[in-house]
């Protein structure tokens, strides 16, 4: 085994260790211990000059009682219900708003495509806060949207947009349309133009060659732009707490009012353990996606 | 396509009473101001395999695009079976397509991508299956039913895309370049059973290849382009043989040009004198030319004979040194250079063994012919 194989491979793994195992033990470590009105708040603290009694002493005082606690109280599982649904809602809808945008972007010609996926990337360059936050002024009762409306005649009474799921689904979709146009357009950019003349060739109409050929062979990209939309969509907090009302529940506000409203530190680590948990399925399906795409040569 | 004795010679192009499958009748293509094809008639007959030959950006892939429906001509018109083919999309033609690429659904196996066709046509199901499995026998890949295609081999792939493009039984079938991928043994191999599945089939076949040697080979005619024109259309022994034009003779196969002016001395025969001190060449066309026209005179190398001594009994004889000697194995092709300074090139069959090879380097020797092994060209 030489050094610098060995070097390779454990950089990633060193970073995984520090930034993510390690942090995620102390969530878990303290998802297991009992709120306390302390600093920290909560209780055991680890003492190490208590010497091996005293970390015995430590681990007889962590429990699961904070997990329990989660499905006793409704608000829980009804708000990872509801994040489950916002955040397969607001995917099949940026599917659905994306994949037309990354099939333009891929018939466009050669001299147009690096300016269509520079427009694609350009929000980035803008802080996400800053954005989000400027959707105020569109959605609002005076904003630009219901003002443009009631001078067209549309609608005589403001739209009540702002501080509903409908602004949330907004503000996800325009968040993240970029992570759902890349991965599909790379996938229909590799496409072999010759393969729709074929199925044209063969006696498809243009319609069925789409549904038959293009769709198929772009569906990695959609799986992985599908992903990369719910995976984060799914703990969002940012979006639902500026855009979305009080009736919006989803778990990664709960999760933040745990933490810094009530400070019950405890039960907002087992939410967080929990919201990974749930996680963990689509991201191992989507490292499967990914392989198999390796796998394919495709 | 070479036909046995004892059959009738194969040539519908000759016959006034036969009607040709596809027709194209003044068709001209422009892309923009560019004209890929230019003011083209020709008649494809049914179960020819027609090749159409050219350098890339003679027009002929435009041609093949144009029958399938890929492109539609700018002027003229193109009739399949009598019907003119404007306006119908290349979903309802009953010609299929090979692709370059395959052009083989990565996603689909190769028993759905053959049966891809099929579904598509109103033939009952039940059928498909009997169909799909004909055609896996018919190019030898019953084993790799349900492999995809990047789990085969490019040969296989080659067969896949002719099977896919076969099982609608078009009434044409058009294949684009469809050896390119293969390496020079395979494809040779293939050429042969393309011809093969060509007769068992009875399917009309339009080829375009830029290899002159699988045109001549494959082809019952060959059509030589150039610049979006026909400038041949012919057997492949006629286009060899009897080359309309200097561009032709060149195009095909290896030749000998000489630039003269020819003088008609009787009974077919014309006197071409081509350089000062170098006896005029004896020819013979059909073609009448005047006194003093200037010719182009195209042999082939292995017309030329080469010789220690004149021969008594030939037309033509040059005297020249060796300059260069290319032993290819089986044939040796010789460079040889006239006293003023005209490479000619002559190739003679290595019956045996190299080390009692008769002639070489700077040997001086003759170079003979007759006067019928030569083509008398004016363009």
């Amino acid at each position: 085994m030489n050094f610098r194989r060995f070097f390779l491979i454990a950089t990633p793994y060193a970073w995984l260790l520090a930034l993510f195992l390690v942090p995620f033990l102390i969530v878990f470590k303290i998802s297991l211990s009992d709120y306390a009105i302390s600093i920290p708040p909560y209780t055991p603290v680890l003492d190490p000059s208590a010497g091996w009694e005293g970390f015995k002493t430590f681990l007889s005082e962590l429990d699961f009682e904070n997990f329990v606690f989660l499905t006793e109280d409704a608000l829980y599982w009804k708000a990872y219900l509801s994040s489950l649904q916002i955040a397969a809602i607001a995917t099949f809808i940026t599917l659905l708003v994306g994949y037309p945008i990354a099939y333009g972007m891929a018939q466009a010609s050669d001299e147009w495509r690096p300016t269509l996926m520079m427009l694609v990337i350009l929000p980035f360059w803008t802080s996400f806060l800053i954005r989000v936050y400027s959707w105020i002024g569109i959605l609002s009762n005076e904003g630009f949207l219901n003002q443009f409306l009631l001078w067209t005649g549309i609608i005589d009474t403001p739209l009540a947009i702002m501080n509903t799921n409908t602004a949330v689904y907004i503000g996800i979709v325009y968040t993240y349309l970029p992570f759902m146009v890349l991965p599909i357009y790379s996938a229909l950019e590799k496409l072999d133009g010759s393969l729709i003349e074929a199925a044209e060739d063969l006696g498809c109409s243009r319609a069925s060659a789409f549904w038959l050929v293009t769709f198929p062979l772009s569906k990695p990209g959609v799986i992985a732009g599908c992903f990369l939309v719910f995976i984060p969509a799914l703990g969002e907090f940012v979006i639902p707490s500026i855009l979305g009302g009080s009736s919006t529940l989803m778990i990664g506000k709960v999760l933040f009012e745990e933490f810094f409203s009530n400070r019950d530190w405890p039960v907002a680590s087992a939410v967080a353990v929990v919201l990974l948990l749930i996680l963990i399925v689509p991201i191992i399906l989507f490292q499967r996606n990914e392989q198999k795409q390796r796998e394919a040569g495709l | 396509m070479a036909q046995p004795a004892n059959r009738p010679v194969f040539a519908p192009w000759n016959d006034p009473e036969e009607k040709p499958l596809i027709q194209f009748k003044g068709v001209t293509k422009k892309f923009g101001e560019f004209i890929a094809i230019d003011n083209l008639t020709l008649d494809i007959f049914r179960r020819e395999f027609f090749a159409l030959l050219g350098p890339s950006g003679c027009g002929k892939t435009t041609l093949m695009r144009m029958l399938a429906g890929f492109e539609n001509p700018t002027t003229g018109q193109i009739l399949l079976d009598g019907k003119d083919l404007a306006n119908v999309p290349p979903n309802k033609r009953e010609t299929n397509m090979m692709f370059q690429s395959y052009a083989l659904f990565p996603h689909l196996s190769v028993w759905d991508n053959i049966a891809f066709g099929l579904k598509r046509s109103p033939m009952p199901k039940e059928q498909i299956g009997p169909r799909v499995e004909e055609m896996l026998r018919l190019v030898r890949l019953e084993k790799f039913a349900r492999r995809k295609p990047h789990q085969i081999s490019g040969g296989q792939r080659q067969r896949v895309a002719l099977a896919r493009s076969l099982a609608k039984a078009p009434k044409l079938l058009l294949l684009d370049e469809p050896l390119g991928a293969l390496d020079k043994k395979l494809r040779q191999d293939t050429q042969f059973e393309l011809m093969d599945i060509q007769e068992k089939t009875g399917t009309t076949f339009v080829i375009v290849t830029h290899d002159q040697e699988e045109a001549m080979t494959v082809a019952s005619r060959v059509a030589v382009m150039d610049h979006g024109r026909m400038i041949q259309v012919d057997t492949p022994d006629r286009i060899y043989e009897t080359p309309n034009s200097v561009y032709v003779a060149d195009f095909i196969g290896d030749v000998n040009i000489i630039k003269g002016t020819a003088a008609p001395s009787g009974d077919n025969k014309y006197t071409i004198s081509w350089a000062e001190g170098q006896p005029p060449i004896i020819g013979t066309t059909a073609a009448a030319i005047g006194k003093d026209t200037p010719v182009h005179f195209a042999i082939r190398p292995e017309k030329v004979a080469i010789s220690a001594e004149k021969p008594a009994d030939r037309a033509n004889a040059l005297q020249g040194r060796i300059e260069d000697i290319a032993y290819l194995g089986n044939i040796s092709t010789y460079k040889v250079e006239l006293a003023n300074g005209t490479m000619i090139k002559a190739q003679v069959a290595n019956d045996r063994r190299l080390a009692r090879r008769t002639f070489t380097w700077d040997d001086t020797v003759w170079l003979s012919f007759t006067d019928t092994a030569g083509v008398v060209l004016l363009t």
